[in-house]
Parts: C-alpha cells; structure tokens; sequence
C-alpha cells in the first residue's frame, strides 16, 4: 500500500427496493463493469474480496464473468465495519504479488429480500444472551443505547442529528445516482418523521434498505498509465480494532461518548498518508445512522469532542464547506450497500467525475468506523 | 414453556440467577473478574476460572427505552447498560421506573440487582437506591 497501490475501475447495479434479480445476477453486473470501467478483461482478474456476508459463492462469480484463474480470495467480517477492510486486503494481495488485478464486490437485496433492519424472527425455543434477553434486538437498539451516552454528555439532541441528515438529502437530491435524487428535505420533515428510538433516532436518521451491487478492480501502480481512466492511488488503508471493542455492542470502553476505534483508525490512517485532517478534501464517512458521522468527525480530528454538531450546524460539512462529508448523499441519501458505494465515490471525488464534484480534490478519506481508506491522485 | 437456550461458557451465570445470586466470573489465577464471559483470562492466560457474587450495586452508564417493532403489544422495557461496582458492566433492564418516560434521567442513577420473570424466564433486573 502506500501508494504502490491503486483503484483502476468502478462498477455498480442501480440503488433499488426491488431489484428482481438474483444477489448473484447484481455482483455480477457490477463486477463486470467494474473490469470493463478499468479497461480489463475478466481473464484479468486473479483475485476476489468480498464480505463474510455476501451470499454469492466466489466460484459461481468465476464462472458468471467468465474469470480463469483466482490465485487469492477473502473475506471480510463485521458487515459494513469492514467495507474499507476489503480494499485493505485487495492491497495487500497485489503489493505482495499475490495477485495481479482483485475484484472487491458486494451485492444483495437488501430490501426486497433479508432485511437488516428488523429484528430477526423469533426462534421456536429462546436462546437467552446478553443483549436481546433484556430487549435489544434491532441495530438501531443497539447502537442508540451507545449513542445515547453521548447525548446526554455533550447536550445533543435528534434535532442536531437531523441537520447533517438534510445535508445528506441535500446532496443525494442533485446525485442522479441516488435513491433520493431529487427529493431533499427539511430539518421540519426529519423532525416530523416517526421515532424508531426515541429520543436518539427517527426514521429519517437511519439508512436506506436497498437492493444493488458495487464493485472496484484493485491493482499495481505501476499499470496506471495503461488505464482508460484516471488511476486512484491508495495512499493508506487500515483496520482498527480494540481488545474491548464492539462493532454492533460497542459497550465496554471507558467513555461511551467517544469512538476510540475511529480514533485509532484515524492515527494509522494519518501516520501511514503523512497526511492529517487539514489535508482531507472530502470525507465520506460511514452512517448506518446519522450520530455515527459525528463520532467520526471528531474521532478523525476534523473538529473537538462534543463539537460536531457545530461543526456541522455551521456549514462544514456542505459542498461548499471546509469539509464536504458524503457528496453521494452517504448510505442515507444515496443507498445502503454496506458502505462500498461510499468508496467509490471517493474514488470518483479523486477522478474529477462525481455528480457533486468538489473543484479541488487531492486527498479523500473513506471512512467506515474500524476500516479506512485514504484515495489520492495516482 | 420451552427451557431456553444457553450457551455453554454462559450456563454458570444462569446458574446463579435460578438462585438469586448474580456471578461475575473470575480468573483462580489472577482474580481479575470478566463480563460478558469468556473461557480464558484476557490478563494472564489462565484457563482456571470460577465465580465471585457480586454486590448487586452499580450506576446507570446509559439507557433506552425498547419496544418490540414487530410486536407493539409488549410493554416497553427501561434498557440499562450498569457498571457494577466490581467494574464490570452488565446489559439489563431497570424496572420500578416508568418505562414510557424517554426523557427521564436515568443516567449516573444508583442501582441495586433485583430478579423478575419475564416470558417465563427469571431474569437479573435492577431498580433504583438511594443516594449512595
Ligand atoms: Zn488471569
């Protein structure tokens, strides 16, 4: 890594509720104009990244594109915690010389078919555990009973999350590739939207369920010239995980109301770039719900602890901010496919070709809480 | 009713509550205590574990209200995260509370452990104290 890396193409499906195809048919569709995108044949590809998660079977995907030979594959686990963690891996395969050119991907029906947002159906006899015992079942549960610590510690309200929701909606309504294109909203219509925790999350604070597939080639940099497109370099990529750590429970540190995770994400991530937060020129930060963009904001040092939300009440996070967070419109505005699509936005902000295209872009960090990315020009 | 299902590094803890005792597992070897459960001591290696009782007392780090969104004729459930005064932190419910208050301050609140069933189960449960 450390730029010896890059990201060479970018593929993906539509953002749908329905999709009505197969979760194979999607990573298919999008692995493919992912190699093409990358000027690349399947035959090409030698290499396969994914999630623990992902339903569909890497030799299938072989055999639907076409592919000849793989020479590495893995998998990534913690669902979208990980969605920088596969970039991580693909680096890793093709600076080791493990691989020549890896497809990450990542596709379902995450609407029309397994819902993530419900609470699993109940079982015919009850398996006592620590947490759905006592009546937490459901994502938005678990992590309201983290983010709620710190609201009550730095005074924040739904209302404070609500303002970076509308920036999300702001920027997916001019995003033609978002769900939510043309359809912005108000800080009144978030705060009319019913409670799913009250008084930590509304509905309009959580992501989308959505239906599609995302893909990206990883390959050498030194094949950067021979490419169609622009080359994204891969400046520095990390994971970070702690000993008491939690990905869905994230009960055990000191102090709720901080993110000490991110928090060491962002000191590899800085040390590995020498780059720091002055340096970002887009953040694209993973939100399975809103207050986690303000854990991250301060976790990576882009404002002080309990700041975020003046932070973004006073404008930083826009398109014509200090910091435009999720250009796409993130994970609420544009779609949920487990935060890779927030990576190839990045590396769109990087091409000079995203739909909200910031002017100058010479650094982007990608962010899902325990992985990171930071894209570059090649 | 069925009896549920508990996993096996988990079985002493539910053991305890039958009884009305709320363990904590401790390492033989170094006495550091751990919770949730895990089958080696994360200080010293040790594999040698059993269970000290706990005092019962704590403090609410934080909570939410929880109701069932495919089951809206459950009551609502106080959801506490308690930090014991052994230092370990325990997953609960604080009951002997109104549990429709989402903006009621429970936060920091002194607590004590309290056993209660639910859907059949006997279930560790904490309820407010005075000021300690
Ligand atoms: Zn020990």
């Amino acid at each position: 890594m450390n730029g010896d890396t890059i990201v060479a193409g970018i593929g993906q499906t539509e953002f749908s509720k329905d999709s009505g195809r197969s979760e194979l048919q999607l990573a298919a569709e999008a692995g493919r104009a992912a190699i093409v995108d990358a000027g690349l044949s399947p035959a090409d590809i030698d290499g396969l990244v994914t999630f623990t998660l992902d339903s569909s079977g890497e030799l299938d995907l072989m055999r639907a594109l076409g592919m000849q030979e793989v020479r590495y594959w893995s998998r990534t686990p913690y669902g979208g915690a990980g969605a920088c963690t596969t970039v991580q891996h693909a680096a890793i395969a093709v600076a080791s010389g493990a691989a020549n050119a890896v497809l990450v991907y990542r596709a379902f029906n995450e609407r029309s078919g397994r819902r993530f947002g419900q609470p699993p159906p109940r079982p015919p006899a009850r398996t006592l555990d620590w947490y759905s015992t006592f009546g937490i079942r459901t994502p938005a549960q678990m992590y309201s009973l983290w983010f709620r610590r710190y609201m009550d510690d730095y005074g924040v309200t739904n209302e404070d999350f609500g303002r970076y929701t509308v920036v999300a909606r702001r920027h997916a309504a001019t995003n033609p590739n978002a769900w939510f294109y043309e359809r912005p909203i108000t800080l009144d219509d978030h705060q009319q939207s019913r409670w799913i925790v009250e008084p930590v999350l509304r509905l309009l604070d959580c992501c989308q369920e959505s239906d599609g597939g995302v893909a990206l080639v990883v390959t050498r940099a030194d094949r950067a010239r021979d490419l169609p497109q622009p080359a994204v370099s891969i400046e520095a990529a990390a994971d970070a995980h702690l000993g008491h750590g939690g990905v869905m429970y994230n009960y055990y540190h000191p102090d709720l109301a901080t993110f000490p995770e991110a928090e060491f994400l962002g000191r590899q991530l800085w040390e590995r770039s020498g780059l720091g937060p002055d340096d970002i020129d887009v953040a694209m930060l993973y939100e399975n719900f809103s207050p986690i963009v303000f854990y991250q904001l301060e976790a990576f040092g882009f404002c002080k602890r309990g700041e975020a939300k003046d932070f973004i009440a006073d404008g930083n996070i826009d398109l014509d901010g200090a910091l435009p967070v999720n250009t796409n419109g993130g994970l609420l505005g544009e779609a949920y496919i487990h935060g890779l699509n927030n990576i190839l936005e990045g590396v769109r902000q990087v091409r000079g070709t995203a739909a909200n295209q910031i002017a100058r872009v010479d650094h982007v960090l990608v962010a899902a809480g325990q992985s990171g990315l930071v894209l570059g020009h090649a | 009713m069925v009896d549920p299902i508990i996993q096996h590094d988990d079985r002493y803890f539910w053991d305890g509550i039958a009884v009305h005792r709320l363990l904590i597992q401790r390492c033989v070897a170094c006495h550091t205590l751990r919770h949730p459960p895990a089958p080696m001591c994360g200080v010293c290696g040790s594999l040698e574990w059993d269970a000290q009782e706990s005092s019962g007392r704590g403090r609410v780090l934080t909570w939410i209200l929880s109701r069932h969104p495919n089951a809206p004729d459950e009551n609502a459930r106080v959801v506490v995260l308690v930090e014991l005064d052994e230092g370990v932190r325990v997953v609960s419910n604080l009951v002997d509370v109104p549990n429709d208050d989402p903006y009621a301050e429970y936060d920091d609140m002194a607590v004590a452990v309290d056993y209660r069933e639910r859907d059949g189960v006997l279930l560790p449960v904490f309820h407010p104290v005075g000021k300690l």
